[in-house]
């Protein structure tokens, strides 16, 4: 366990900040610090901005001075996926399609988290346009698992994992399509919160699949999650899918919420593919529950194994009607070898998106179009409706599910570069809580042999964000898997 | 490895306005095979009286009033624009 500033949870910063027993800026120039001794292996960043993080921690200790601090956040480095809008600040989504944008507005993601003083810190690597699990599709680099840096960190928010993993940021923001937070979260030892579909504003946010996409927070803890979330979370006017609904107090409400609870154990995700490793430490984690005093039952979720499939259908079809806006016209890469507007189009697009994001646009152009869309589309729609019910029929007997959040620990880079297929394989277990708009989350629950991280993933009814936080949290402090930092 | 499928990449491609090297061409047929081939497996499931579902929680009819609201300044707005004049983007001929 380390002592260092730069590996604290907020909830101890924040007392410190308090206490005025550490400034806002000493935090900071120690986050900074940190990152540029060990950024070189992990490569998390994308870029980041000194003075720009500095300036805002002299601001928060110039507003604690004055008694007006604005609550656990103020103060504290936030680091941002670079797919996430910060006023003045580069926005690439690790794309050279954008690799000069700068974003002229805030999310309103990060416009809250600056109204709660948080500084945003940095811009974090993920896939291109978050379409990938191993951020081996980011066109500027791939970020290094800090538990191994010969591994991949997940994706699509490696670089959000990573960074908090290994010091650099207090906490992040991630954004989560087929499990792009979970996944990452449970290879690199840190919890990850993917919110109920429309909890969060994706307003800022670059769009990847509209139906899918949800920001959420990465933290070395549970509390810490259910902070940020706080920060974040709430209806906006911005987002016409975002949901009006009560926001509580998430740290209260795991004060107050001890269970015991009844979990559903869904048997299709503990069958072929599941790493043996990865097994025992995820039903070491159930026991535990059940030691506590919880009912732990076995529930069925029939249409998993359709999932993947359904995914790769509603995600691409998404996906390729978002991105036609990249056309090299208004901004972004333009071709300077173009005959004509036409030609434009088509060079700026072959030029500016990598592989995986072209390969998604024609399979997701192909499954929408003519003659295709009844049973491709279409027919991923109502199988999405049958995936969603099973997890609403599972929520009649149980109030939380339990499963591994990825089939394996983190593997090797360039080990599935070449195969697409297997790549999305690799989500199975997270992309059924998109598809159903559910609350998800991956919190540390043990290592394998070798060292490497594994994570149990949490899945929670809609909009009962404080219940699936208390879950978590009881088993965290049971537990002190996320005070293993890794050597650097 | 991948099945047969009617994937037209040359069609799909044109209709993605996206030029693609033979080589793309060559390795995303396969590639796109092979997914297509395990996205078949969707054909199994009974979905006779199934809604889609397009949102998981559907919000209908999100109204906001007609009241013009402050938007970003033109110099703002055009900051990434590729090529610019006059408070304008400039574009490739398109009319003779």
């Amino acid at each position: 366990m380390s002592s260092e500033l730069f590996y604290k949870p907020v909830t101890e910063l924040s007392s410190l900040l308090e206490a005025k027993t550490v400034s806002s800026v000493e935090l900071t120039q120690a986050v900074i610090a940190r990152t540029k001794a060990v950024d070189t292996k992990v490569k998390a960043f994308n870029s980041f901005d000194e003075a720009d993080a500095l300036a805002q921690a002299r601001a928060s200790d110039e507003r604690r001075a004055a008694g007006q601090a604005r609550g656990p956040l103020d103060g504290i480095p936030v680091g941002i996926k670079d797919v996430i809008a910060v006023d003045g600040q580069p926005l690439t989504a690790s794309s050279k399609m954008l690799a000069n944008f700068v974003s002229p507005y805030d999310s309103t993601v990060t416009k809250k988290l600056k109204k709660a003083g948080a500084i945003c810190w940095g811009r974090l690597n993920l896939d291109e346009f978050a379409m990938g699990s191993s951020t081996e599709n980011s066109a500027f680099h791939t970020t290094c698992n800090p538990y191994d840096l010969e591994r991949v960190p997940g994706g699509s928010s490696g670089g959000s994992a990573a960074a908090v993993a290994a010091g650099e940021a207090i906490v992040s923001l991630g954004s989560d399509t087929g499990g792009s937070i979970r996944q990452p979260a449970a290879l690199c030892n840190v919890v990850g919160f993917k919110p109920t579909y429309g909890l969060v504003s994706r307003f800022g946010l670059i769009a990847f699949a509209s139906s899918l996409d949800q920001i959420g927070p990465f933290s070395r803890s549970v509390e810490d999650a259910a902070i940020t979330l706080g920060a974040i979370a709430g209806h906006d006017p911005l987002d016409s899918t975002s949901f009006k609904t009560e926001i509580p107090n998430y740290r209260d409400e795991l004060k107050k919420r001890k269970g015991p609870w009844r979990l559903g154990i869904p048997k299709e995700y503990f069958g072929q593919g599941l790493d043996p490793e990865v097994a025992a430490a995820v039903e070491k984690a159930i026991s535990y529950y059940e030691k506590m005093g919880c009912e732990v039952k076995n529930v069925s979720l029939p249409h998993t194994e359709y999932g993947v499939g359904v995914y790769y259908i509603i995600a691409t079809a998404e996906c390729s009607s978002n991105l036609a806006r990249y056309d090299g016209i208004r901004y972004g890469h333009r071709s300077k070898d173009a005959k004509d507007i036409i030609d434009l189009y088509f060079k700026s697009r072959a030029e500016g998106f990598g592989q995986e994001v072209k390969r998604r646009i024609i399979l997701g152009t192909y499954v929408l179009s003519s003659g295709y869309y009844d049973a491709y589309y279409l027919r991923a729609q109502k199988v999405r409706t049958l995936i969603r019910q099973d997890f609403l029929n599972a929520y009649k007997e149980v109030d939380a599910i339990l499963t591994p959040t990825s089939p394996t620990p983190a593997f090797k880079k360039g080990e599935k570069a070449a195969n697409p297929l297997a790549m999305y394989l690799s989500d199975v277990y997270t992309i059924g809580v998109n598809l159903a708009g559910l609350p998800g989350m991956s919190i540390p629950c043990g290592f394998s042999k070798s060292g490497l991280p594994i994570g149990l993933q949490l899945i929670g009814q809609p909009f009962q964000e404080a219940e699936l936080l208390s879950i978590a949290n009881a088993y965290e402090k049971a537990h002190d898997w996320a005070t293993i930092t890794p050597n650097l | 490895m991948s099945a047969p499928t009617d994937l037209n990449i040359d069609h799909v491609a044109h209709l993605a306005r996206l030029a693609l090297t033979p080589e793309e061409k060559a390795k995303f047929a396969t590639q796109l095979g092979d997914v297509l081939a395990y996205i078949e497996q969707l054909k199994k499931v009974d979905v006779s009286g199934v809604e889609p579902t397009a949102h998981a929680f559907p919000v209908y009819n999100v109204w906001a009033d007609d009241v013009a609201q402050p938007g970003l300044p033109v110099e703002a707005a055009l900051k990434n624009a590729p090529a610019q004049r006059n408070n304008m983007i400039v574009v490739p001929k398109v009319v003779e």
